[in-house]
């Protein structure tokens, strides 16, 4: 392709599915590589489809839908939900993902459905978890679902992208999840909004695939577009592992403009959590003061992945490894995949003996759509991405949301640890 | 277009608009229509009028891009959102369905206020009769107003065949 200039990783993604130069600010009609949907959106998107006069999907093999939001299903309506995506999908080909396979961008990341410079399209907001995978990938909605569906084709404006840099060496014991929501706090709730987030800076091609994942998902709380880190090593094995090379990496070039510049100094961070009711209500796990917590969830697209749980256990042990008493503490894999590494490795036998509630892999209470509810007035220490009042299916309840290990901690000893341990040095995240 | 002015703060998501938990039950946007802002504004449902026009801060329609969202707030009678600005996902959703989002500077409406606004070519203006003062909404991509002519991305994508016209 030529062009006057290279641009943002956005940019260019953007430019190759349109065919032309496009710019920040510029509509374009784009292809989409991979489209995806839930048991969330997915019904009224095949509403949508059906009044589009939809009789075929642009690409079947192209067209997913996940099983994850009712896993199980646990009402007759939720049960119907499952059934038309069924019925929808073997009429057209897509792919379901069925009752316990996982998180819809979970399985798409663990399986190498999402490529480097892909164009993703999710109706999940939290889809723009791909984008550290080196893809452009959105979440919308049920309608834009159902047209690209049918189109293989979505609308965009072309993002103004923040670039910001990570620095500095990482304190061990720092989570990623520590790093997300500090920038989050930083952007506040819509301070990407519009835009799309790029990562970038040595730290950055330090960070595991796992912590990017983290970090990518997060950033739709401050109402990122899409939230993309650079293709480097990291990025190539991770995909070559997948069974997928069908990609096509894309670096920012040496001429991008960005609408803002951010740097964040690793090695000054430290736990951070999100206070009630607003994920960018953010502050020091060590400023909390004497919170008691009466349910811990340890699980969803942002902290429900192997490492996480190792982190929590870990930090449970350390705290003494027994459940604090009246405390419930519930966990949910973020796919199936997730759910056989913890069995196998003990993760799981570890807490069950423990007495945790182990759910169905999927979005689990995150969203008060499956699993447990928080009762009345009950303070929630989680692992997800929101904490919004009636977030969890009660009003009454307030969220924090925090890293696995800060998590794991207070699940030992019943409230939100003042001074969070830290990971012991000869045992860093792989 | 007139209608009366409903007020809400900043952030208003999704969730609060409608509770991710009510769609187990339903996706059907009538009967879900009873538990708008239920956990913001619970006698908001009741009190709803057909014609009235949401009035909002900063950020509205943030977190999940659920569409149900923009088509409950259709179903209760409302007929456009004023907000300082919006989520994108949200935004997109609005439009999708037809429903008219204006981003506007909306600090000096107060509940009740009687507002008309009016379509132009590329924006929507927003007159404030009780209080007396002009509102210009912030203008709408192309393809965006053209979605909104053919009433939602259904009726654009079935009048133009897919996306087969000019996007500039």
């Amino acid at each position: 392709m030529t062009s006057q200039r290279a641009g943002t990783i956005s940019e260019q993604i953007l430019s190759r599915k349109c065919d032309r130069d496009v710019r920040a600010g510029d509509i374009a009609v784009c292809r989409v590589d991979t489209v995806v949907g839930t048991d969330g959106s997915g019904p009224m998107a095949i509403d949508y489809f059906e009044r589009m006069n939809g009789r075929a999907l642009f690409d079947p093999s192209r067209v997913y839908f996940s099983l994850d939001h009712y896993a199980p299903p646990d009402t007759a309506a939720t049960r119907a939900f499952h059934e038309r995506i069924r019925a929808f999908a073997a009429r057209y080909g897509a792919t379901v993902f069925d009752v316990g396979e996982g998180i819809s961008h979970q399985i798409l990341v663990e399986r190498g459905l999402v490529q480097a410079g892909d164009l993703l399209v999710g109706a999940d907001s939290h889809a723009v978890t791909c984008g550290a995978l080196n893809a452009f990938a959105i979440g919308v909605g049920s309608s834009d679902l159902a047209a690209a569906m049918l189109t293989g084709a979505v609308w965009l404006r072309v993002p103004e992208s923040i670039r910001i840099d990570l620095t500095g060496s990482r304190p061990h014991g720092l989570a990623a999840k520590d790093i997300g929501l500090e920038i989050v706090g930083l952007l506040g709730s819509e301070g990407a909004n519009y835009q799309a987030i790029e990562f970038a800076g040595e730290a950055s091609s330090d960070l595991p695939l796992d912590d990017r994942l983290v970090l990518s998902n997060l950033m739709v709380e401050a109402g990122a577009k899409a939230a993309i880190f650079e293709h480097d090593r990291v990025t190539a094995a991770y995909l070559a592992d997948r069974g997928g090379v069908r990609g096509e990496p894309v670096q920012p070039g040496p001429d991008a403009r960005y609408a803002r510049t951010m740097t964040i100094e690793l090695a000054r961070l430290t736990p951070r959590l999100a206070r009630p009711h607003a994920p960018d209500n953010v502050a020091p796990v060590s400023e909390t003061g004497d919170v008691s917590v009466q349910m811990v969830f340890i699980g969803t697209c942002t902290g429900g992945r192997v490492v996480d749980f190792h982190e929590a256990r870990e930090a449970f042990d350390r705290a003494g490894g027994t459940i604090a008493p009246g405390l419930q503490l519930v966990l949910t894999p973020a796919s199936r995949e997730v759910h056989d590494r913890l069995l196998a490795d003990g993760t799981l036998d570890r807490f069950i003996r423990a007495g945790a509630i182990v759910t169905t892999a999927g979005c689990g209470a995150c969203c008060g759509t499956s699993g447990v509810i928080p009762g009345d007035g009950m303070t929630v220490l989680s692992t997800a991405n929101r904490n919004f009042k009636a977030r969890m299916g009660n009003q009454t309840a307030s969220i924090y949301l925090a890293s696995p290990a800060v998590c794991g901690e207070a699940a030992a000893i019943g409230r939100i640890p003042a001074n969070p341990r830290t990971r012991e040095p000869e045992n860093p995240r792989t | 277009m007139e209608g009366r002015a409903r007020i809400f703060g900043d952030d208003v998501n999704t969730d609060y608009i409608i509770s991710s938990a009510r769609k187990r039950s339903s996706i059907d946007a009538s009967s879900l229509a009873a538990y708008l802002f239920e956990s913001i504004a619970p006698a908001f449902a009741a009190s709803v009028q057909a014609g009235d026009i949401l009035v909002a801060g900063r950020n509205f329609g943030c977190g999940s891009a659920m569409e149900v969202a923009a088509t409950v707030i259709q179903a209760a009678g409302i007929r456009a959102v004023l907000a300082k600005s919006f989520s994108r996902s949200f935004y997109r959703n609005a439009i999708n369905n037809g429903l008219l989002v204006v981003e506007c500077d909306t600090s000096s409406v107060t509940e009740g206020d009687e507002l008309v606004i009016t379509l132009t070519a590329n924006a929507a203006e927003v007159r404030d009769v009780t209080c007396g003062i002009q509102l210009r909404g912030a203008p709408l991509p192309a393809i965006m107003l053209r979605i909104l002519d053919a009433g939602g991305l259904v009726g654009f994508l079935r009048e133009h065949d897919g996306w087969n016209e000019p996007t500039a």
